[in-house]
């Protein structure tokens, strides 16, 4: 087996607040290989989106980094300085957001902001970066590229923005592109042309994904591994595939049970949703033991004691429950 | 056969925007000749991305925009003609953000005891027995009742709204979205309490939702909003297992399947490009610019909603062509 | 929660202030009026005169303590009648929009031009000096801030999910912005009165000083401070403590009203839990 491209390993990010130490995101373990496309899901306040700023060295208070490791292509990469985390990003680790808007430069044209990334990391000089940048476009399915690259962020849509973002994102070729939410802000017909052009792009390119989502739907069509996180903790990795027909952490399986899926009505006549009891816990105030023992189904006294080791499962997958089949 | 709860009658809502001072006067029309009717304790499911006009659509029904051709009809009557409070009693809203949609000045209490004092309920105590069936039927408890929203959490919040909408008795409920802005885990619950409302106290739905699979779980009929108008229309099987007009396969072929991957079909009926403006709308049939099917009949002239089998009709001129 | 120095601070000072003001008649130690005798003319600071005495013998202690009635009235009246002017008109304005936001902000534009203290004087001009019609000119002139800060709360709030949904239960406009928006805004709006309250007491000052607003032989700190201009040297104690006064209060009312904002703003609307 090959080094993974990124191995993560054991991390623990704190939360500062009001004098106290929160744990954000617990152990936190999983690999990606070369070209892979790996999905990591999960509600609002896991922890997935703070796991993709400690891989881009971009955590600031009051968030911190509270151990593990982080090993980008056999070199650790968590103690690096600021100065050489600033060479990774952009040339070998690049990153997209929910939001193009506000991470889009609104008084530079798009053409040059893409045309930025080469003259920074590669050292062209502007004339050719900016004819880069048009092909940049191009490869985006912007149409009119050579008009576009004048306009401002405010005179594009929201679809157009985020191909602007993946054109910057991907303009150095880098090994592994981590996108956060991309598509959560666009409209459904659109939203899956970006992840088709996501997709594409990357294989053409050998560019890892790290696709963050609360969509499971949307992460296991596109990626060949999944891990869910739930309050912090990864409670299951397994194959794109298995994570949906085969869903072995109960957190998991009332994600997949608790939405409606096309077809399903037409199936079996409408049934009523199987609901997960309960609210996504605060950060101030995660159980013990398992962090999801009170919405727990099968919940027996070991799980709000005891915090589930990790159990492997066939194909690289894992599972973090004291009852998992 | 009964009378429609709400029919809507060729419906028109244009906005005029600009001035002959600041490069001309254009015209937005949001709602461009809508016709659907909604039958008592019917859930229609009305699909549709951004600037298709569903919210326009919804605050017309409600009365706060007024048409600017064609009628709106509750219960046999015309809506403009209604009095205020009547039309409060018979269509209420469910919205979106849970977290901007209550007064977070006000307890649970007052915001669900308010509106039956302003309708003239004033006996103390069949107020408090109100509210606090209310807050039973959307599984909130009594002690819940004097607390302020920022006590509670999204879900709650929303079971909050829903309470609000239903504290009137009304008989349509326009529910906008009432899931997206929720964690994925407790959508669950939200979309089984209202289908449970809805048999319990005899409601009608306008299920307004970009999520297909909640539409197709919850409603009975389903429109297809796009650009203003609506493209497709028909029982929530025919739409889903025959959709007859190419956005609404378009649509369906968005969501990502996870267990068909790099699928050729949804491949071909995938839609390209983007949304075009409101303000500037292509020729002939709306859609053109982004339909695999696009023919030159296409941009010369408008398909109409027409029939494609009973109470199943799609605006595209190859609508007798199936997926 | 936490309150800064500062808000313990000005809310000392305000409440020494408003203290004074009420216990007037009990702590002076003399008429501020009528105890004048010419031969205790400008006698510096003493056990028997703990402030002196001013040109006409009166004893500046006694007059600090009831001059702080006359710049609390006005700083604390006029204020309300410009948040009353204000809130009113931004409200509606922000509510109702079209024409009538238009000539509530053309009239806002008109009030933010020109100096608040010449609109003031002109209006003393015509009603003439004294207590009364000093209220009246400074309670009209600096609406314009409560205005400003109230319409654009109000444009931000209209949005919001909760103001449609009164609409659609049938709540009309004025019981919509009074029940739901008003509250919601208040925040803002106190902090500007507080301040406000300082800067009246401030106006009051000037215009005494030009001899425009309370006439001798009344005390206020203000006409206190022009009776005492051509003495600052010979007799500093003239000018000192009516300045003082001025200062301390109206630093007060600041203070208080930075604190105030810190306690408001954690309820804003935004907040989620």
């Amino acid at each position: 087996m090959s080094t993974p491209l990124l191995a993560v390993h054991d991390l623990n990010i704190a939360l500062a607040s009001d004098n106290k130490s929160y744990s954000a995101v617990e152990s936190v373990s999983f690999e990606i290989g070369r070209g892979e496309a790996f999905g990591l899901v999960g509600e609002s306040g896991c922890g997935k989106s703070i796991t993709a700023l400690a891989v881009m060295g971009l955590l600031r208070r009051p968030l911190s980094l509270g151990g593990g490791r982080i090993v980008l292509d056999g070199q650790e990469i968590q103690d690096a300085s600021p100065a050489e985390m600033r060479r990774l990003r952009g040339s070998r680790i690049a990153m997209i957001f929910q939001e193009p808007m506000t991470a889009l430069n609104p008084l530079s044209p798009v053409g040059r902001q893409i045309a930025e990334m080469f003259v920074l990391h590669q050292g062209t000089g502007w004339k050719e970066a900016m004819d880069r940048a048009e092909d940049a476009l191009r490869q985006v399915r912007v149409p009119s590229p050579e008009r576009r690259i004048k306009d401002y962020p405010h005179q594009l849509s929201g679809g157009m923005r985020q191909r602007v973002m993946i054109a910057i994102a991907l303009a150095c070729s880098p090994d592994l592109l981590i996108a956060d939410e991309p598509t959560t802000a666009l409209d459904v017909t659109v939203q899956a042309e970006i992840i088709d052009l996501m997709a594409e792009l990357c294989a053409a390119k050998g560019t890892a994904i790290l696709m963050i989502s609360h969509d499971l739907g949307l992460v296991a069509n596109m990626c060949q591994r999944v891990a869910v996180m739930y309050a912090g903790r990864i409670v299951e990795a397994q194959p794109a595939h298995a994570i949906f027909a085969t869903p072995r952490h109960p957190y998991t399986r009332g994600l997949v049970d608790s939405l409606p899926r096309l077809g399903e009505r037409a199936r079996r006549g409408r049934q009523r949703l199987r609901e997960i009891a309960g609210v996504v816990p605060s950060i101030a105030a995660y159980p013990p033991g398992c962090r999801f023992n009170p919405r727990c189904s099968a919940v027996t006294d070991i799980c709000r004691t005891t915090a589930p080791a990790i159990t492997t499962l066939p194909a690289d997958g894992l599972v973090r429950c004291h009852h998992h089949d | 056969m009964t009378e429609p709860l709400l029919r809507l009658d060729a419906l028109a809502v244009h906005f005029t925007l600009g001035s002959a001072l600041s490069g001309g006067v254009r015209t937005l029309k949001a709602v461009d000749g809508v016709s659907l009717d909604v039958a008592p304790g019917e859930c229609l499911g009305l699909v549709g991305e951004s600037g298709c006009g569903k919210s326009t659509l919804a605050l017309a029904i409600m009365g706060l925009v007024p048409p600017t051709q064609g009628h709106i009809r509750l219960n046999g009557h015309e809506l403009a003609k209604r009095d205020r409070m009547e039309t409060a009693r018979t269509v209420q809203m469910v919205f979106q953000d849970p977290y901007a949609s209550l007064n977070p000045r006000q307890t649970v209490r007052r915001t669900l005891a308010d509106p039956l004092r302003l309708h003239g309920i004033a006996n103390r105590s069949e107020i408090d027995h109100r509210v606090m069936d209310m807050l039973a039927k959307v599984g909130l408890r009594p002690d819940h009742a004097d607390r302020y929203p920022h006590e509670f959490s999204g879900g709650q919040r929303q079971r909050i709204g829903i309470a609000r909408a239903l504290i009137l008795q009304p008989r349509l409920v326009i529910c906008d979205e009432p899931v997206s802005a929720l964690d994925v885990s407790i959508r669950a619950q939200i979309i089984n309490l209202l289908l449970e409302l809805k048999d319990e106290l005899g409601l009608a739905y306008i299920m307004i939702s970009h999520d297909l699979g909640v539409v197709e779980h919850v409603s009975d009929r389903v429109a297809v909003m796009y650009l203003g108008r609506i493209v497709e229309q028909g029982g929530w099987q025919e739409i889903f297992e025959d959709p007859r007009h190419p956005y609404t396969r378009a649509l369906i072929a968005a969501i990502p399947d996870p267990f068909h991957r790099a699928d050729d079909f949804a491949k071909r009926t995938k839609a390209h490009g983007e949304i075009a403006s409101a303000l500037a709308p292509p020729p002939g049939c709306h859609f053109n610019p982004r339909c695999p099917m696009k023919a030159d009949r296409c941009v010369s002239e408008v398909p109409l909603l027409e029939a494609v089998a009973s109470g199943h009709r799609a605006a595209c001129h190859f609508r007798d062509r199936t997926g | 929660m936490r309150l800064g120095a500062n808000t313990y601070v000005g809310g000392a000072l305000v409440g020494l202030a408003l203290t004074v003001a009420i216990l007037a008649p009990w702590i002076a130690l003399y008429d501020p009026v009528m105890d004048a005798n010419l031969m205790n003319a400008e006698l510096p600071p003493s056990w028997e005169f703990p402030f002196g005495t001013d040109a006409q013998g009166r004893d500046i202690y006694s007059r600090i303590v009831y001059g702080a009635r006359i710049s609390l009235t006005v700083g604390i009246v006029s204020q309300m009648c410009n948040s009353l002017i204000g809130v009113t008109l931004g409200l509606t304005a922000g509510f109702w929009g079209g024409w009538w936001d238009d000539v509530v902000s053309g009239l806002t534009n008109l009030m933010l031009a020109i100096p608040s203290l010449v609109f003031a004087l002109a209006i003393m001009a015509i009603l003439g000096p004294g207590l009364v019609s000093l209220v009246i000119a400074l309670g009209l002139t600096a609406w314009s801030y409560s205005c400003r800060i109230a319409r654009a709360q109000v444009l931000s709030l209209k949005s919001q999910g909760y103001i449609q949904a009164a609409r659609i239960l049938g709540y009309g406009d004025l019981r919509i912005m009074f029940t739901q928006v008003l509250p919601n805004i208040l925040g803002p709006l106190i902090v500007i009165a507080t301040l406000g309250m300082g800067g009246a007491i401030l106006s009051e000052a000037a215009l005494s000083f030009l001899g425009l607003g309370i006439r001798p032989p009344f005390p206020s700190w203000g006409s206190m401070l022009s009776e005492a201009r051509d003495q600052i040297r010979a007799a500093p104690w003239l000018s000192v403590f009516p300045g003082l006064a001025i200062f301390l209060t109206v630093l007060g009312l600041n203070l208080l009203g930075d604190g105030l904002r810190d306690i408001l703003d954690p309820q804003s609307t935004t907040r989620r839990a």
